[in-house]
């Protein structure tokens, strides 16, 4: 169950022999796995493997060239963070959020916001552009985005990338808070970090 | 009415974007009014009003091209679009607020480009300014969603005006018949039929443009 009223039963992702190739180049080939509701898929391998495509792939960003990928959340309740932190860099970070807050039907959307700039410690710069914040700041802010609307997905691309001692601290809390509720696919190149919470793995060559 | 609150949204984003950043319109701006000086000064005293507004014509096509090339720029640099696809909203909305964006911008350098135009060569009479609105609402609609296929390409630089220019013959037509001929409404409604159908070509197709 990923928030109230919303029952995935079975699995929220699906994929069964996946291909992805872009003209003649192959990324991916017959990748499978399961993603059950409050499932947590570990995505590893060198770069080059394809793991940005695979995430793409399950964020609907991207459709398989051969292969069954379903994917059950609908595309509003999907939260994605990508290697580009998917923010205006002339808005400041409260105006982003706003903006996807609007875009993404977020309830109580000023609320929110506030609860996740004060929790990825954004708050005092909230009104500063997102082009003066250092590479940590913008990735609490691509974060705090990605998490917005209370997704029952998470695809999280690097997400630990940028981010200092005290922020790391603060996704591992956020990833252990919603890991009942969420399901999670996130590629990382430093495994040990949440192969705690993985209900399995996936390395890709 | 959450269809409109979220073109709104979108369109008052790249307004603000636009005055933060002002790296669109002042461009614009300075090619246009470049651009008729140096046809004020080439043009022989004696040539006709016919080639003043066809040359005017010529500015305004470049110029709306100058404003289509960074008509998706913050989008393409931070990889936004990802983010605004994903929206539950209806992605046509992403469409409409950027084409009344760029129409907006269009305008805006057109109110200071016609009163120099005027000043230049004479002539702007109301058929003209017609021909000139209908003919920006054309130019948004289609340039917006070549230019969102444009901004997806490694060469979308190049890829913009070759997609572009063809597209936008029948806009200069239909411009240069209402502002030169002594019967102005066929042309206008060559315009008007143009803008209709292509507007809603563009906002049927803009979901194909921007997913896979």
């Amino acid at each position: 169950m990923g928030v109230a009223g919303r029952d995935y039963s079975g699995m929220v992702i699906r994929a069964r022999g996946v291909e992805k190739r872009y003209g003649d180049k192959r990324v991916l080939r017959g990748v499978g796995f399961d993603v059950a509701r409050d499932g947590f898929l570990l995505v590893t391998g060198p770069n080059g493997s394809g793991k940005t495509t695979l995430l793409r792939l399950c964020a609907g960003l991207a459709v398989p060239t051969a292969g069954e990928l379903e994917v059950t959340p609908e595309r509003g309740r999907i939260g994605y963070l990508a290697h580009e932190s998917l923010v205006y860099r002339e808005l400041t970070a409260l105006e982003n959020l706003d903006l996807y807050g609007r875009l993404y039907r977020v309830a109580e959307r000023r609320e929110r916001i506030g609860m996740l700039l004060e929790r990825f410690g954004l708050w005092d710069a909230r009104h500063d552009r997102a082009d003066s914040y250092s590479r940590g700041m913008l990735q609490r802010l691509a974060l705090s985005r990605a998490l917005l609307h209370d997704p029952d997905l998470l695809v999280l691309d690097e997400p630990y990338s940028g981010l200092d001692e005290e922020g790391a601290s603060l996704l591992d809390r956020e990833l252990e808070e919603r890991r009942p509720s969420c399901a999670f696919v996130i590629a990382t190149h430093d495994p040990a970090r949440i192969a705690p919470l993985a209900t399995s793995k996936l390395v890709l060559a | 009415m959450m269809y409109l609150a979220d073109v709104g949204a979108l369109a008052r984003k790249d307004l603000r974007l636009e005055l933060r950043a002002r790296d669109t319109l002042p461009a614009m701006l300075l090619f246009v009014l470049s651009t008729l000086v140096v046809f004020h000064f080439v043009l022989p005293g004696d040539s006709s009003e016919l080639a003043a507004k066809g040359l005017l014509w010529v500015a305004i096509v470049f110029t709306a091209l100058l404003g289509l090339s960074r008509a998706f720029a913050a989008e393409r640099e931070q990889g936004v679009i990802d983010g605004l696809v994903l929206a539950p909203s209806d992605r046509s909305a992403i469409w409409v607020g950027k084409a009344l964006s760029v129409l907006a911008f269009l305008v805006l350098a057109e109110v200071v480009a016609l009163p120099a135009f005027a000043l230049f060569f004479g002539g702007v009479d109301g058929p003209m300014v017609a021909g000139i609105a209908l003919a920006d609402v054309g130019i948004a609609a289609v340039g917006t969603l070549l230019a969102a296929m444009a901004a997806a390409s490694r060469a979308r630089e190049l890829l913009l005006p070759l997609l572009f220019l063809p597209l936008a013959i029948p806009i200069i037509v239909g411009g240069v018949g209402a502002s030169v001929t002594s019967d102005p409404g066929r042309y206008l409604g060559f315009l008007g039929l143009y803008d209709a159908l292509f507007a809603i070509i563009c906002w049927a197709s803009f979901e194909y443009v921007v997913t896979e």
